[in-house]
């Protein structure tokens, strides 16, 4: 068995991923949910079947080019604690974070391709880019799946498409989704307003980490709805076009804060920069709110010599089963607020204050 | 729910009913399964397991769906077939699956579409007594025929 905490990439290194337009879009996914044929699906199906359903399809995946020295786990042989950290990571869900046996998963070396073996469907298989990469998450994760399908036999029907166990993924099966940082929107008040017309469109706007969470640190995941009708690449366009409009409205939005609402700005990361360098106890929400502002900061040019890595990194070691895993006792949440504190004060030991004034070449 | 006022964030934890008495309703907040399910959708479901059916594969029944919103097997696409018809049209854009297909499918797809139009000339041409052509379709047919209905990637 392969140590899930020796194969995941250092929170440094996850950081330092770019993409085309990383400073608001945070990564791309394109997920597709298949079932076998003539099997109940995992919600359904009794734990002798799901066993028997996670052994027929474990080794099929293994066994592809991608997946060559894959991390490959049984969800019971994982500890809650790695589960966390693989759903800190958005790697799994929490839904899978929550399945034991039965359930698998399979993750490639690159940490490019994870499949969670009977998630809600018999396969949830996602391809994962960072920055906005929505077509060639598509592209990927469509030749895992046509190489898979040579060697699973999968639930699908003419009229209907892939047949799935809830209706709302029926047809293509697909999920594209892009995690966004909009800080500029949510100051500006103008989230509310953008989260309507996304939906309008048949869009899904929701939190950090999926379904039912709140938007923490004011990172958005908005991801198609219907899955029925509509061609995948029409579906991927469709979300591409938003996203560049959303892109839009939060590069405006950042640009009217800093000429009309200075103050307000400044004193948001003034205070976000204030708090984190020197608190002594902080939550890990708190944290996340806080890191959001300075990520803004250093987008805004006010923080020289500062990178978004650190950020991004210390966004990730912060969270509670990144910062658990790094102690060996088992720690209570207040306990962590201690260390969680002394953290980010080392941390950012090294970066000054805001300035007062951006750098004329600040914007991009 | 949160909500961001000004340079304020509140955080307030309410069960749906103290929202209502206390007239917080935020129209853009996640409401999931509305969201999810298209506004009427509730209804839809309703209708969708008005009767007392079971799956022949899996023996998920109505009340089944009704509670988890997610279906038994794949079988139960076909045993609830009617009542999700409608379930389905509020939910997505189309009815009919528009997209990829398995490789196999499709081969035997496109193979039966060929077969179809051949069968047609064919039948034109000896209709109208095009003898020669129609013996030249008939060995096309006959080709076609010959090779195996799966395509070899399919062998396991």
């Amino acid at each position: 068995m392969k140590d899930l905490h020796e194969f995941l990439v250092s929170p440094a290194e996850t950081a330092r991923r770019h993409g085309p337009h990383d400073r608001i879009v945070m990564s791309s996914r394109v997920r597709l949910a298949r079932n076998l044929k003539d099997a109940a699906f995992p919600g359904w199906a009794k734990k002798p079947e799901r066993v028997k359903i996670l052994e027929t399809i474990r080794p099929a995946v293994e066994s592809l080019p991608e997946m060559k020295d894959a991390f490959s786990e049984a969800m019971d042989n994982l500890g809650a604690l790695d589960k966390q950290i693989l759903v800190e990571r958005h790697l799994i869900s929490r839904e899978h974070a929550a399945k034991s046996s039965g359930s698998g998963l399979v993750l490639n070396r690159e940490e490019t391709f994870c499949v969670m073996i009977n998630e809600e469907d018999h396969l949830r298989m996602q391809a994962l880019r960072p920055g906005l990469q929505l077509k060639q998450a598509w592209n990927a994760i469509d030749h895992l799946d046509s190489e898979l399908e040579k060697k699973l036999d999968y639930a699908f029907d003419g009229d209907l498409g892939y047949l799935t166990a809830c209706p709302t993924n029926l047809g293509t099966g697909i999920r594209v989704s892009a995690m966004l940082h909009l800080p500029g929107l949510v100051l500006g008040e103008q989230i509310n307003p953008i989260i309507q017309s996304v939906n309008k469109l048949g869009l899904a706007v929701r939190g950090l980490y999926g379904e039912g969470t709140e938007a923490l640190g004011n990172v958005f995941q908005v991801s198609n709805q219907m899955t029925l009708g509509e061609n995948e690449p029409a579906i991927v366009e469709r979300l591409e076009k938003v996203l560049s409009q959303i892109i839009e409205h939060e590069e405006n939005a950042r640009q009217t804060l800093l000429e009309k609402k200075t103050k307000v700005v400044f004193n948001h990361i003034g205070r976000a920069y204030g708090i984190l360098a020197n608190a002594h106890s902080i939550s890990s929400k708190e944290t996340m709110n806080l890191l959001s502002l300075m990520r803004l900061g250093v987008d805004m040019g006010l923080f020289p010599g500062a990178e978004r890595s650190l950020v991004d990194e210390l966004f990730l070691v912060t969270q509670p089963a990144h910062l658990q895993k790094k102690l060996s006792d088992k720690l209570s949440a207040e306990e962590r607020d201690l260390i969680r504190a002394d953290m980010v004060r080392e941390r950012l030991k090294n970066v000054s204050r805001p300035v007062v004034k951006p750098p004329a070449s600040s914007a991009n | 729910m949160t909500q961001i006022v000004g340079d304020k964030m509140q955080k307030l934890d309410l069960c749906e009913d103290c929202a209502k008495t206390k007239g917080v309703n935020d129209p853009s907040g996640f409401a999931l399964a509305d969201i999810m399910l298209g506004l009427g959708a509730a209804q839809e479901v309703e209708q969708a397991v008005g009767t007392d059916l079971k799956c022949p594969r899996c023996g998920f029944s109505q009340a089944d769906f009704k509670k988890s919103g997610r279906l038994g097997c794949p079988e139960c696409y076909k045993t609830f077939a009617e009542g999700l018809g409608g379930l389905l049209k509020t939910m997505h854009k189309g009815t009919r699956h528009t997209g990829k297909a398995p490789e196999a499918l499709r081969v035997s797809r496109e193979n039966s579409d060929r077969l179809k139009t051949l069968q047609k000339k064919l039948n034109k041409a000896i209709e109208s007594e095009n003898f020669e052509e129609a013996a030249q379709l008939r060995d096309e047919l006959k080709k076609i025929n010959e090779r195996p209905a799966t395509p070899t990637n399919l062998t396991r």
